[in-house]
């Protein structure tokens, strides 16, 4: 067991770096919404690892973890919603189509 | 509290706002019931102060302040709501009171939503009266804005042509004076005491302790003069008057340009002189310089404009620059000069934009070149112009005459040559003021009738009669007994004199 | 003395004006006429009875060894600048004021009573009469003057009253705008007198209180005149530009007596107030009004004879003027422009009298002798120009050309024509020939130059005069006549013209001397032979040599013309003088400096603020694009923010 910090570390800032990617760069809400779970996690892994390494003997980041990922499903429900929503409005779910949210 | 008269000079109007409120805007009776009754109340209790205060004088209070009160407002700033009179002050109550008595009058048929047009107009008054009675920086500045911001509606809802922009123009450019003035007030607050002392907002105070350190003062005075200076159309701050007066009603126009415009004179005097009395005497030069410039600019502006309203705040900027010229002569015959310019300036402008508000009625046009002879289809609002025309240009037997006699006579004390040239520059005023007059009466009084229709139009009513036959009483009782005034006046000024000369 | 009379003569005419300016609309015209007349004969009887008790009750509180005092009936406070300059209202009674009470008095009367027939049929009767009293009022409130800020503010509303009843017609343009010149450029003068003011009140107040003027009051009169070297010690010293202070202050106030008393270059507005009604232009315009620049010389005298440079330049204009306005009289159609022209001549004569006046020389004659030319002249240009009203009411036309032959039509007018124009060409022994022979006498004692230059306009005076009367009342008759005869004027008319003429005999065997001098001792006139012989014989060339010319229908006076084309051009356009006025006013002031003015106010000072908030305005704009919905730009700057934060913590932690 000398698996240093690193590899946990290196994968999540790739999750990180592939969700701002995709969140700048994709059109469809759906794949937004994707690339938004993407970054969520790559946080909860760095809770995770930063709790297991730095201080083994406490559980608050496990915990928090677990409350993110509850919030975020909630979170994803409501997006879906009115990505459904929107959809169902204007006919497709490109991000452009809603500029008129800044209203 | 309730006991002290001056509060009732605020609590007047704020009770016929409710009572506005309660009509609605069809019951144009009650309306008016509310207003006239309201006015004249305000112009009753304005002359029993005058009277009462008189009296006190009289009877040998010396004090700096009468009916002086002072309330804690918000205890760690140490703001009260501090209230007290003055000669100038109650002569500026007095005017006040005049003009809402006269524009209540004037815009007797407003139309459209009159509720709402007097609801702004009480509210504006509101702020002219308490800025008045205040001796506390903070509800001075507080009461000034409450008369900013209504003019903004008055003028953008009920006002003519380029309404909106003018609105727009002139709350943005007032906005940006007292930007400057809280600026200056803040500093005036924090140089207040003396270290470790308890810092104040009030001026009296504020003048007795005399702490605020010489190159504070030079900052301050700059600030709060260029504040106020704003609002009594310096130039070259003076550019929201032509449009915003053009555009404004009647009724606002002669309250802005009678008392509101005063507000910026009595700021000066009373906040960026007496407080810094040192840095006036260094730095008044600037100023003068540039309210000489607004003196002879603003008449020879006036000279060529061809409507009526632009003509009057063109003939504004000049007069309110000699205010600001007198009052920066820093001595009492030209200062108090300066305020019988005020109380003269605030009645006979309000006169004329009272009359232009009445012809505008009926023409439907203010261009000069459109109209003609109206001496002979509406006679007595002609003699009215034309009595307002010389109480402007200075005739003797007006108000015009004693207050400008008493800036030059003043002014002329100064024995130096740089202010010997401003005031020359001054007085040719004078004559430029009649060649502008003049030309209006000439082409819109006297000569031919221009148009046909105008004809058929009718002479004044009674409630306008009442409007104007108020202002010229009141230019010819200044113009005739001026001196129960100026002793007034003069023996207001003593404070700040000696605040000057203490500074020297 | 009682104070009821002199208060009643200031406040009776104000009551009037106010009573006719304010009820007159609802009165008849008789009313209104009765009542102007009735209050002015009030007005004449209480003037005369004040006058007469000064000059002839020898009570020692008028007169101390034969030296009239200056007396101040009342004097009461009306403002008070500062301690020492106080401006009060009152009433000073010396031998020029009560003088001229009685010439105001009897004109206004005159005139009043003139009006009625004259004015009968024009509309706005009421107000005519408003504004006369309300003449009358201020006239009578400047010559009683006890302060020099009393004078100005009458003499402010002078100018108003006069600016109002030029324009009486008001529907006429050129009677507004002639009403409009005639107050600015009189208000123009006034600045002038004003600044002047101002720089004697300064040295004034400037004078010790413990001095000669001991406390308040320091404008006064009786203070300033009594001893004027002690009241402006504090100007000893002071120039500016080579002159003593004293000197340009004098010249100054002077320029305002220039102004009202239409001296060149500041004539302009005289001639076409003649647009007023003409017996205002014989109340205002010829005998009262524009002698109070020749009054206000008088009354400072004292202070002007300390420094005698500003009596030379009073000399020099006087007498340039007197020759440009005799000049241009001889070349005008217009009877009421010839009679302006000759009012301003005369006028500049008695200038010259008080310019050349001095102690020394026969005990300041010339100062005597112009107030008598001011009262004389009063009488006789009242006479002509009521006259000439008659004759334009009976023709309905201002020029000559539209006359002739008059003499037969309107007897009574032609006769008092004829005696006013002798006593105005110096004939003996009508009154002008007394007041101008004493007026010459001291000119010549001061210096010949002079005296010749003012003979020889005295001999123009007599030459346009006699021009105009030939050509008016004799040359050939108007054959339109034949079908419309004029007729002589009715009584109302008649009288004041009657009346006048018999002045204008007499008056001159006044002995003035006794009553008016510069230091109010008598002074006893007498002619002198050379002067007397030399003006009448002047004179009576001049009349022949226009009886010659105007007597019978000739074409002599045409081919005169025509010999001269160009002198006869510029004399009639009055040497162009108002064609240079209008280039100032209007090309260089009106075009050149309002106008750049206004347009850089629009332009700079407001463009200045519109740019400011376009500014802004334009900021907001450019920066409203980044706010532009698309949430995935937002991350983007958000990420970009977020990557900035962190080095910026990079940088500051290491």
């Amino acid at each position: 067991m000398d698996l240093s910090m690193l590899w946990y570390l290196v994968p999540s800032v790739i999750m990180f770096a592939a969700g701002v990617y995709g969140f700048v760069t994709r059109k469809n809400m759906i794949a937004l919404l994707i690339s938004l779970e993407l970054m969520l996690n790559s946080a909860d892994l760095n809770f995770v690892v930063f709790n297991r390494y730095l201080f083994p003997d406490m559980m608050e980041g496990m915990v928090f973890t677990l409350f993110a990922i509850a919030i975020a499903a909630a979170e994803t429900a409501v997006a879906i919603a009115i990505i459904v929503n929107i959809y169902r409005a204007v006919g497709n779910t490109d991000i452009n189509s809603v500029k008129k949210m800044k209203y | 509290m309730f006991g002290n008269i001056l509060i009732w000079f605020v609590i007047v109007p704020v009770i016929m706002m409710a009572g506005l409120a309660c009509c609605g805007n069809s019951n144009m009776k009650a309306i008016r019931a509310v207003m006239v009754t309201g006015s004249t109340v305000l112009l009753a209790m304005a002359i029993w102060l005058v009277v009462d205060f008189l009296a006190l004088r009289a009877a040998g209070d010396t004090s700096e302040m009468l009916y002086t009160g002072s309330w804690m407002w918000y205890a760690p700033l140490n703001i009260h709501l501090a209230v007290g009179v003055d000669g100038i002050s109650v002569l500026m109550l007095l005017l006040s009171a005049i003009i809402v008595f006269a524009g209540t009058f004037a815009s007797w048929k407003i139309d459209p939503l009159p509720m709402n047009f007097f609801l702004w107009f009480c509210l504006l008054s509101t702020g002219v009266f308490g800025f008045f009675i205040s001796i506390d920086m903070f509800t001075m500045f507080m009461f000034y804005e409450v008369a900013l911001i209504p003019m903004y509606l008055l003028i953008g809802v009920w006002g003519t042509g380029r309404k909106e922009y003018s609105a727009m123009k002139l709350t943005l450019m007032l906005m940006g004076g007292s930007a400057f003035l809280m600026l200056g007030l803040l500093g005036i607050f924090w140089h207040s005491a003396p270290e470790g002392g308890q810092l104040t907002w009030n001026i009296l105070e504020i003048s007795h302790n005399n702490a605020i350190d010489p190159s504070w003062q030079r900052l301050l005075f700059c600030f709060t003069f260029v504040g106020f200076g704003v609002l009594g159309a310096m130039f070259p701050f003076h550019t929201w008057s032509p449009d915003g007066h053009a555009c404004a009603p009647t009724a606002v126009s002669m309250l802005h340009a009678g008392v509101l415009m005063k507000l910026g004179g009595y700021g000066c005097f009373r906040i960026a002189i007496f407080l810094c009395p040192q840095a006036a005497q260094e730095l008044a030069w600037i100023f003068i310089i540039l309210t000489g410039i607004s003196v002879v600019y603003g008449a020879f502006s006036a000279c060529v404009q061809t409507d009526l309203k632009y003509i009057n705040a063109y003939s504004s900027v000049s007069h309110c620059g000699m205010v600001l010229f007198a009052i920066l002569m820093l001595n009492t015959t030209a200062m108090t000069g300066g305020i019988l310019q005020m109380l003269s300036h605030g009645l006979m402008t309000a006169l004329f934009f009272a009359l232009i508000g009445m012809i505008y009625g009926r023409t439907h046009t203010r261009d000069i070149r459109e109209m003609g002879g109206l001496m002979k289809i509406m006679p007595y609002l002609g003699v009215c112009y034309m009595i307002a025309g010389f109480a402007s240009l200075g005739l003797p037997g007006m108000s015009g005459f004693v207050a400008e006699m008493t800036i030059f006579f003043g002014a002329f004390e100064n024995n130096d040559l740089f202010h010997r040239i401003f005031v020359i520059a001054a007085t040719t005023s004078i004559v430029i003021t009649a060649v502008y007059i003049l030309r209006v009466v000439g082409k819109l009084v006297l000569g031919p009738v221009q148009d046909e229709h105008h004809l058929k139009l009718t002479d004044a009513s009674w409630w306008e009669r009442l409007s104007t036959v108020t202002l010229i009483v009141c230019l010819a009782g200044i113009g005739f007994f001026p001196n129960w005034i100026n002793e007034t006046i003069q023996h207001s000024f003593a404070p700040i004199i000696n605040a000057l000369q203490n500074a020297i | 003395m009682d104070i009821t009379l002199p208060i009643l003569i200031l406040a009776l005419p104000f009551t009037m004006f106010l009573i006719l300016g304010i009820g007159g609309v609802k009165m008849s015209r008789k009313l209104a006429g009765v009542l102007g007349i009735c209050a002015n004969g009030a007005l004449l009887v209480m003037a005369y009875t004040v006058a007469f008790t000064y000059f002839f009750s020898g009570n020692p509180e008028f007169i101390v060894d034969g030296i009239r005092q200056q007396v101040q009936l009342y004097d009461v406070t009306w403002l008070a600048f500062t301690e020492r300059l106080v401006v009060n209202i009152g009433f000073l009674l010396d031998p020029i004021s009560a003088m001229m009470l009685i010439v105001i008095t009897t004109i206004s009367f005159m005139v009043h009573l003139y009006s009625w027939g004259y004015m009968e049929h024009e509309p706005g009767f009421q107000r005519y009469y408003a504004f006369l009293s309300l003449f009358t009022f201020s006239m009578l409130g400047l010559v009683v003057a006890t302060n020099i800020f009393q004078m100005y503010i009458f003499w402010e509303l002078v100018g108003v009253s006069s600016y109002l009843l030029i324009g009486f017609f008001y529907k006429l343009p050129s009677a507004v705008s002639a009403s409009k010149k005639a107050f600015i450029v009189t208000r123009f003068a006034d600045l002038f007198m004003l600044i002047g003011i101002l720089v004697l009140s300064y040295y004034v107040a400037e004078t010790p209180a413990d001095g000669p003027l001991g406390g308040a009051s320091a404008f006064n009169f009786l203070m300033l005149n009594s001893n004027p070297t002690n009241v402006l010690a504090s100007t000893v010293g002071s120039t500016f530009l080579g002159g003593s202070v004293l000197t340009w202050a004098m010249i100054l106030i002077f320029v305002g007596g220039m102004g009202k008393s239409a001296m060149m270059p500041l004539h302009i507005w005289l001639p076409d107030a003649m647009e007023g009604p003409t017996p205002v232009s014989a109340l205002i315009h010829a005998a009262t009004m524009v002698v109070a620049g020749v009054y206000l010389v008088a009354r400072f005298f004292p202070l002007y004879l300390i420094v005698p440079d500003s009596l030379v330049f009073i000399t020099v204009v006087g007498a340039i003027t007197a020759f440009y306005a005799a000049v241009v009289a001889c070349c005008q159609i217009d009877i009421k422009r010839i009679l302006a022209f000759s009012t301003i001549s005369q006028i500049a004569f008695m200038m010259v009298s008080l310019g050349v006046a001095r102690p020394e020389l026969h005990d300041g004659l010339g100062y005597m002798a112009s107030m008598f030319h001011l009262f004389t002249h009063a009488m006789f240009k009242a006479l002509l120009f009521l006259g000439a009203g008659a004759l334009i009411h009976a023709v309905h036309s201002n020029n000559y050309t539209e006359m002739g032959g008059m003499r037969k039509y309107m007897p009574i007018t032609h006769w008092t024509f004829l005696i006013g124009c002798l006593a105005i060409a110096g004939i003996f022994p009508f009154s002008g020939f007394w007041s101008k022979d004493e007026m010459l006498s001291a000119m010549y004692a001061n210096n010949w130059i002079w005296g010749a230059w003012m003979t020889m306009v005295a001999g123009l005076t007599a030459f346009y005069m006699f021009r105009m009367y030939f050509r008016v009342f004799w040359w050939e008759e108007n054959p339109h006549y034949k079908e419309h005869r004029p007729h002589d004027a009715p009584w109302q008319m008649s009288l004041p013209l009657i009346i006048l003429a018999t002045i204008s005999v007499f008056a001159g065997f006044i002995p003035f001397g006794e009553f008016v001098t510069w230091n109010r001792a008598p002074y006893h006139i007498h002619i002198e032979m050379q002067v007397a012989i030399t003006s009448i014989v002047v004179a009576l060339i001049a009349i022949a040599f226009a009886g010659w010319l105007y007597l019978k229908k000739n074409d002599k006076p045409a081919r005169m013309k025509a010999a001269f084309p160009g002198l006869w051009q510029a004399a009639n356009r009055r040497f162009y003088w108002d064609e240079m006025y209008m280039f100032v006013t209007h090309k260089i002031i009106f075009n050149g400096i309002c106008r750049a003015i206004a347009w850089f106010d629009r332009h700079i000072i407001d463009g200045t603020m519109n740019g400011l908030a376009a500014m802004t305005q334009f900021f907001s704009v450019k920066i409203k694009g980044m706010q532009n919905g698309s949430v995935q730009t937002y991350v983007l700057w958000y990420f970009f923010g977020a990557l900035l934060l962190a080095a910026i913590t990079w940088i500051c932690l290491l």
